[in-house]
């Protein structure tokens, strides 16, 4: 295996996650889209931590995974928060700072 | 046999995610997210990682998609969420594929340029993943560690504040 094959699996799931963020209006949904690109950035660190012989990658992805949760944690609060506003969790609905 | 592994699961993590992004449902789309989650630890075990494997299991499988799935059943949403306009729908997709395509151009004459580090195969053999793993972590990179530690706390404080009764 090279280390494209890698690349461009993590490009096609980083890909996917993109299109969820754009295309879903559901914010929970996104929010998982979120942490799919996250994965994807995984899968290339690994991939140059393997063909480098270096470790510095799998130590990055530890962080990142730990930004993944402080964010899903702060994240979820405040959809929670905002449904007790307003019993929707549709981004297009949620527009009452708009300009 | 390495590269059947392989495409077996870079197939099973695209299905999975491409389901994840498409299905009404959010609590669908969190088990199809776990399916990519358990692809994606296969992959890193490919790769010599199998204490990140361990802990994309457990950090993400275990902590976080069940986080997900309470907040789905804690609100139990009416709104649909699946967006019913087109244009938009094209839009987004087309953005996507546009950065799809230019990473894949970029890929192309991707390499590994850096110089080559100390833990070849041979070491792993050695010592095992995760025992390279502590000592690289706790040497190297010992005051990120605190920092994120830092800011898990302070994300767990955030998350507690936000989500209160007041």
């Amino acid at each position: 295996m090279t280390l494209q094959h890698y690349l461009a699996l993590s490009a096609i799931i980083f890909s996917i996650g993109m299109t969820g963020v754009l295309v879903r209006r559901n914010l929970i949904v996104m929010f998982m889209s979120v942490e799919l690109m996250l994965n994807a950035v995984n899968i290339n660190l690994a991939a140059f931590s393997k063909y480098l012989n270096a470790l510095g990658g799998q130590v990055f992805i530890v962080f990142i995974m730990a930004v993944a949760a402080a964010e899903a944690a702060v994240g979820l609060a405040l959809i929670i928060a905002l449904f007790k506003n307003r019993p929707t969790v549709n981004a297009d609905e949620l527009n009452t700072m708009n300009g | 046999m390495e590269q059947l592994g392989f495409y077996i699961l870079a197939f099973l993590a695209i299905i999975s995610s491409i389901f994840m992004i498409t299905r009404e449902n959010p609590v669908h789309s969190a088990l199809w997210m776990l399916l990519t989650f358990f692809s994606v630890a296969g992959i890193f075990v490919q790769l010599n990682a199998e204490f990140i494997a361990a802990i994309q299991v457990l950090v993400y499988a275990g902590a976080i998609l069940v986080l997900y799935l309470f907040v789905v059943m804690l609100l139990n949403p009416k709104s649909k969420g699946f967006i019913r306009i087109p244009f938009r729908y094209v839009l987004g997709i087309v953005a996507s594929f546009v950065i799809f395509v230019q990473v894949l151009l970029t890929l192309q004459s991707a390499n590994v340029i850096g110089k080559a580090g100390v833990y070849t195969q041979e070491a792993y053999k050695q010592y095992g993943n995760v025992k390279l793993f502590g000592y690289e972590l706790f040497s190297n990179y010992l005051v990120p560690f605190e920092v994120v530690s830092i800011m898990l706390l302070v994300a767990m404080i955030g998350a507690i504040v936000l989500a209160k009764k007041d």
